[in-house]
């Protein structure tokens, strides 16, 4: 009994030891103790896939391809009367007008919930460069991120398609965010960019009276 | 005559009793220790190939998850975010540094950066991403506190019972839409502000599944 109780002691004290303590930080990769098809043969997003050369799961559309949704509308190619895209659809997709210029229409019915929606997108993929207010002191610039600022006259006086294409496309040292960002989202930025703007450069005869007074204007 | 059994096989069955209970807790004690998510993934932390912080960038510098992170809320699927998205910043700041080099052959080349997978779900469970945290649960209820996060590791169990724990109980876990990704949110104590809460499981029709298809399909 008593070599049963050292041996039953030792084997105890040798698991604990070689095995730990949950919770501990270790490299080792989970093991799956019963892996009843736990990893199964199928494709999921973002994995890795022998069958191709570079191993990738997802596949790249071919050039010159254009996904579903993105730029024609459906129901209109086939419309009998379809000629093209329609002008109002290529200012929407591109911010520009037929002949190449930028359009100052915008192309999405302005409501609260847009510019709500565009305070969020700006909070999530603009803030961190061009700062809460838009001047350009996001929380970068310590980093050497250099942004620019929404409040001077020639972002004032530009139009709105060309905010809508720096968005998509990028501009200098910014990088586009058109494949993170769809048309609805640029444009409500494009909204919200225009919102800030106003915060900062307001005549006080838009200001109704009590807001003066608040101001003691 | 003689006795065909000494005396000490007397106590022989009871010590065998004895040794075959110790054994048997042993192995019960083992088993559901170690057997257990809480063991087997909590505390996994592998080396990634770029030793990327998320303690400085979702905490220090407070990005937004979904910056990054950008379908979170549109897919099924939380994207590792492509290359572009790091050189958005980094073809400015720390635009030569060796740490880098990783990422920045990854942009070039597009072969996509080998990132080790922490949190995986079995194939048979068909979690979606954008379905929790559009109604309200944070990104810190399965992933633990990712911005205080030098190395990611694997916070929480995810095993089944920790789904159910909160498919159960959706009004302790739930929190408004704007805290979402917000991971140092607490849960306010005063009872009118947990009871408003607690409301939203009613006023969002949240109905979490307990049946198996629901996440087993």
């Amino acid at each position: 009994m008593r070599i049963f109780l050292t041996i039953y002691i030792l084997v105890i004290i040798a698991t604990v030891s070689i095995l730990g303590f949950r919770g501990s930080l270790t490299e080792k990769e989970p093991v799956e103790v019963f892996n009843d098809m736990d990893r199964q043969a199928k494709y999921k997003p973002q994995a890795e896939n022998s069958f191709f050369k570079n191993r990738q799961n997802d596949r790249l559309k071919p050039s010159l391809a254009v996904s579903r949704g993105s730029a024609l509308d459906m129901r209109a190619v086939f419309d009998p009367d379809f000629q093209g895209v329609s002008e109002a659809r290529l200012i929407e997709l591109s911010g520009k007008n037929e002949d190449g210029t930028f359009s100052n229409d915008f192309p999405f019915e302005v409501d609260y919930k847009l510019m709500q929606d565009g305070q969020k997108n700006y909070n999530i993929y603009c803030v961190s460069c061009h700062g809460v207010s838009g001047d350009g002191n996001g929380v970068t610039k310590p980093y050497g991120i250099l942004a620019a600022s929404y409040h001077d006259d020639r972002l004032r006086n530009v139009e709105d398609g060309y905010i809508y294409d720096v968005i998509a496309n990028g501009k200098g040292l910014m990088y586009g965010l058109k494949d993170r960002l769809d048309m609805r989202q640029r444009w409500s930025i494009v909204l919200y960019l225009r919102a800030l703007q106003r915060s900062q450069y307001t005549d006080q005869n838009d200001l109704s009276n009590k807001e003066k007074s608040e101001l003691g204007l | 005559m003689a006795n065909i059994f000494p005396k000490w096989v007397n106590a022989v069955p009871v010590k065998v009793i004895i040794a075959l209970v110790l054994i048997k807790i042993a192995v019960v004690v083992g088993v559901t220790y170690y057997f257990s998510p809480e063991y087997t993934r909590v505390g996994y932390a592998p080396t990634q190939p770029v030793a990327f912080s998320h303690e400085f960038h979702a905490g220090t510098l407070d990005i937004d998850c979904r910056y990054c992170h950008t379908f979170v809320d549109r897919s099924g699927h939380s994207n590792v975010p492509g290359s572009n998205v790091c050189m958005s910043c980094h073809s400015m700041v720390l635009k030569n540094d060796p740490k880098l080099a990783t990422v920045r052959q990854s942009y070039d080349s597009g072969e996509p950066i080998p990132w080790v997978r922490v949190h995986k779900a079995p194939d048979y469970v068909y979690f979606n991403h954008s379905v929790h945290v559009n109604r309200g649960i944070g990104c810190v209820e399965c992933h633990g506190q990712v911005d205080e996060m030098e190395v990611v590791y694997h916070a929480k169990q995810l095993s089944m019972g920790f789904c159910l724990e909160c498919h159960r109980n959706p009004e302790d876990y739930i929190r408004p839409v704007e805290e979402v990704y917000n991971l140092d949110w607490q849960r306010p104590t005063d009872p009118e502000a947990i009871s408003e809460i607690e409301g939203f499981v009613h006023d969002w029709g949240v109905n979490p599944p307990q049946s198996c298809s629901g996440c087993h399909r």
